[in-house]
């Protein structure tokens, strides 16, 4: 009941009339810059911190969390509708969405992201304001062969986006964890794979990995087949807006998603991308139509943006009980206390209970006021696709090397960018999936890491992994998913052959 | 298209607007952070952007953020900036260890120097249930068997890394041995130290300062000379018994190639700087010791570091 009136009190400080403007100001330039790939949630909120300086402390940590939150918001936007993933959270988002788009249900699909955010933001707000101090007792218990084990269970559910060839989707992926190993080793500052150009040892950007295979590879691609074969787009089929059966098809996975987002942000090294992924696959395993995955199925659009949201939110369980700083956003947001002399810990919800409680709160208000920002923009949105295609790819591909330019002004990276475009089209023009590259990369250095922590904190004791339990039943899940297809198929053989 | 580059612009006349509020002064500087936007070197050069315009110092502060290679990325760019004079960049000791490791074609010693800044003791902690109390419990169990001491700390190399080793060194232990589990950025290594997964941790001591407040992390010792104002309890590691100092210092470079009145100017106004209340007030905060060196004084420090810590690294195995 405490937390209940703790929660109202905050409420009583997050409505003030001036604090809903910093909200709304927060929320606004948030999703602006979530639209930019590569202007990201933390660049945004450094940028705003000098804004800041004079405002009091709730104003401003109240305009940070509407940047937070209307940041992970706009990232959906460009990988629906431009296969453009900006961030490596929306990355599950675009294999659906950006199909959805292209047959005329570019509609929908934005806002089910939309409602899926709103509903996942919701549902792990609450939970942060009700099961933040339990949940992170659990989150400190993950040791690294814990997160080892998580990430194997991930790499398993990367099968779900290999299309029709295992084989194909397993060399693609084994292209991504190889470009994974390329710069300083963690964990003994050694240079891998880097040829002596100084601007590859901090390794390869996911999203530069990401635009360039998706978003600059299909400009390549459609513009190979141009004259040939040329791919229709459908600006608006059917409805703009969600039908009957769309509702029915997104509610369960909006909340999965966020039972995969909440948790997994929660933990000090979760992050978006894992959840993403899990909640991608499980939809597809789900799903009344598997034959539509691929194709665009709304179900893997609902899923994975629940999670990324819900995610978001769980980042902030570690910020506000322990101080601790699970994301470049956290960490500034972290800066921001300290310069009002606050330090965010166990003492925190303690001491400074209006700030904590107004915050919270005002996550709430952030949530409502993104859909009803969001939800008018969709026609607008949607529009984009009726641009005759020669322009529409042409502006993709200004866009992406604007965004690519954006987070690293240099023609390494310049020159990295296009030459995924170019592996891209090659990837497209023979049949190979693209998506398990670019969760190769992602997964394979938190892997990496992980497994050797554990192993240098058990003295090079690979037992470590079974020993645990949470470890251990994470891999056993893992094994079972990686084995029960096969196992599934071979019994219905033998049924097909006993009948 | 152009409704994103609006929105740029939206941004960034926002940012300005906050800043010019000084409108007297002529000086208008550009300092680069030469990592992302987040850790430490990116939160002293936005505090000096707020200390110099609040001041009135400089009319103008834009920080730029260079991320790459222990910083060695925006080290080389600062060296392409040759003879600009409104240039800065902030870097530390953690830069000497990088440009070692990553074998950087760039040095230190090719830019101009022009002043430190601050300085952060480093703590080494351990969780409550720990058996270990005191540094000398510690050196001990390092000194059976360095290997199976597990330490949590920043990225190999850092400032954390080396303290680890010095502290094997100083124990009597072989420094080559030692069991460093690198973590990026504080929150992982801290929740390490609370699953009481490691044997002992190492950060600045502001990252640990809540949980050492709220009794879950014990302190061991603090690699400063004397005890720190903001926790007069913790006892320094030379009172503990095992001889070693370290402080994680930071500081401001210019370009290479200035002339003597740029280089007058810039040391100034960070002379200026180091005086003025709002810094002040915010190395009170942030929880870093005012260690300003200027001049000639700075320029023999750096030397004499780049020194010391390519010892260290050879010694621990890291540098070849």
């Amino acid at each position: 009941m405490d937390t209940l009136l703790a929660l109202m009190n905050g409420f009583g400080v997050a409505l003030e009339p001036s604090k809903l403007l910093f909200c709304l100001v927060g929320v606004f330039l948030g999703t602006a810059v979530g639209v930019l790939p590569g202007i990201g949630p933390a660049l945004t909120v450094a940028l705003l911190l000098p804004v800041t300086f004079k405002l009091d402390p709730a104003g401003s940590l109240i305009m940070f969390a509407g940047i937070y939150y209307g940041g992970m918001y706009g990232g959906s936007t460009t990988a629906i509708l431009l296969n453009a993933p900006g961030e490596s959270a929306s990355l599950a988002t675009a294999l659906e969405g950006s199909k959805m788009a292209k047959a005329g249900r570019g509609g929908p699909a934005l806002a089910t992201a939309a409602i899926g955010s709103f509903v996942a933001g919701l549902i792990a707000t609450i939970g942060l304001a009700f099961l933040a101090p339990w949940l992170v007792e659990v989150a400190i218990k993950f040791g690294p062969w814990d997160y080892f084990a998580l990430m194997i269970l991930a790499f398993v559910t990367v099968s779900a986006t290999f299309g029709d060839s295992p084989l194909r989707g397993l060399t693609s992926l084994f292209l991504g964890i190889t470009l994974g190993l390329v710069g300083i080793d963690k964990l003994t500052g050694q240079a891998r794979l880097t040829f002596g150009v100084p601007e590859l040892l901090n390794g390869i950007e996911v999203t530069t990995l990401a635009v360039g295979l998706f978003a600059v590879g299909e400009a390549l691609y459609v513009a190979s087949k141009r004259f040939r074969d040329p791919e229709e787009i459908i600006p608006i089929k059917g409805s703009l807006w969600m039908s009957k059966q769309d509702w029915k098809r997104s509610w369960a996975p909006w909340l999965r998603g966020t039972a995969y987002g909440f948790p997994i942000g929660a933990l000090p090294a979760g992050g978006a991308e894992v959840p993403t992924f899990l909640s991608y696959s499980t939809e597809k395993r789900l799903c009344k139509y598997p034959e539509e995955f691929g194709k665009g199925a709304i179900e893997g659009v609902a899923g994975p943006e629940a999670a990324n949201n819900a995610s978001a939110a769980g980042t902030l369980v570690p910020l506000l009980t322990l101080g601790l700083p699970t994301s470049a956003t956290a960490a500034i947001m972290l800066a921001g206390f300290q310069q009002y002399g606050l330090n965010p810990g166990p003492l925190l919800f303690a001491e400074k209970p209006d700030l904590v409680w107004g915050l919270i709160a005002s996550l709430f208000i952030a949530n409502v006021m993104l859909v009803i920002l969001n939800l008018p923009l969709i026609g607008l949105w949607v529009k984009l696709l009726a641009v005759p295609q020669p322009w529409l790819y042409a502006g993709i591909l200004v866009f992406a090397t604007m965004g690519t330019m954006a987070v690293n002004a240099s023609p390494v990276e310049l020159g990295m960018l296009f030459l995924f475009g170019y592996l891209g089209y090659l990837m497209r023009r023979f049949d190979y999936p693209v998506a398990p590259m670019v969760v190769g990369l992602i997964l394979g250095p938190m892997a990496e890491a992980q497994l050797r922590r554990a192993l240098q904190i058990s003295l090079g004791d690979p037992m470590i992994l079974l020993e645990n339990p949470i470890s251990a039943t994470l891999l056993t899940i893992a094994a079972i998913a990686l084995v029960a297809p096969f196992v599934m198929k071979g019994l219905n053989r033998f049924k097909a052959a006993e009948d | 298209m152009l409704s994103s580059i609006l929105k740029r612009g939206v941004l960034v006349a926002v940012a300005v607007a906050g800043l010019s509020t000084a409108a007297f002064a002529q000086l208008e500087l550009k300092i680069m952070a030469p990592a992302a936007p987040g850790g430490g070197w990116d939160g002293t050069a936005r505090s000096m952007q707020q200390a110099l315009t609040a001041s009135g110092i400089a009319k103008s502060v834009q920080v730029t953020n260079v991320t790459g290679a222990g910083g060695t990325i925006g080290l080389a760019q600062l060296i392409g900036a040759k003879g600009d004079g409104s240039q800065l960049m902030v870097n530390g000791f953690v830069m000497v260890g990088a440009i070692l490791l990553n074998k950087s074609p760039v040095n230190l010693s090719q830019v101009t120097p022009i002043a430190r800044l601050t300085a952060e003791a480093l703590v080494i902690v351990v969780p409550t249930d720990s058996p270990i109390k005191t540094a000398k419990d510690l050196a001990e169990r390092v000194k059976a068997d360095p290997a199976k001491v597990t330490w949590a700390g920043g990225s190999a190399g850092g400032a954390d890394h080396i303290l680890a080793a010095l502290f094997a060194e100083a124990a009597g232990g072989d420094p080559k041995k030692i069991n460093y589990i690198p973590f990026s950025g504080g929150g992982e290594a801290l929740a390490a130290m609370l699953g009481g997964r490691v044997t002992a941790g190492i950060s600045g001591y502001g990252e640990f300062e809540g949980q050492i407040k709220a009794g879950k992390l014990r302190v061991i010792g603090v690699s400063s000379s004397a005890r720190l104002a903001n926790a007069p309890d913790a006892p320094t590691l030379k009172e503990g018994g095992v001889n070693l100092e370290l402080m994680n210092w930071r500081s401001v470079v210019a370009p290479p190639g200035l002339s003597a009145d740029q280089t007058k100017v810039l040391s100034e106004a960070i002379g200026k700087l180091a005086k003025s209340k709002e810094w002040t007030e915010i190395l009170k905060a942030r929880g870093w010791d005012d260690a300003y060196l200027g001049g000639a004084d700075f320029d023999a420090f750096l030397k004499a570091e780049q020194v010391r810590v390519a010892k260290v690294m050879t010694d621990v195995g890291l540098v070849k």
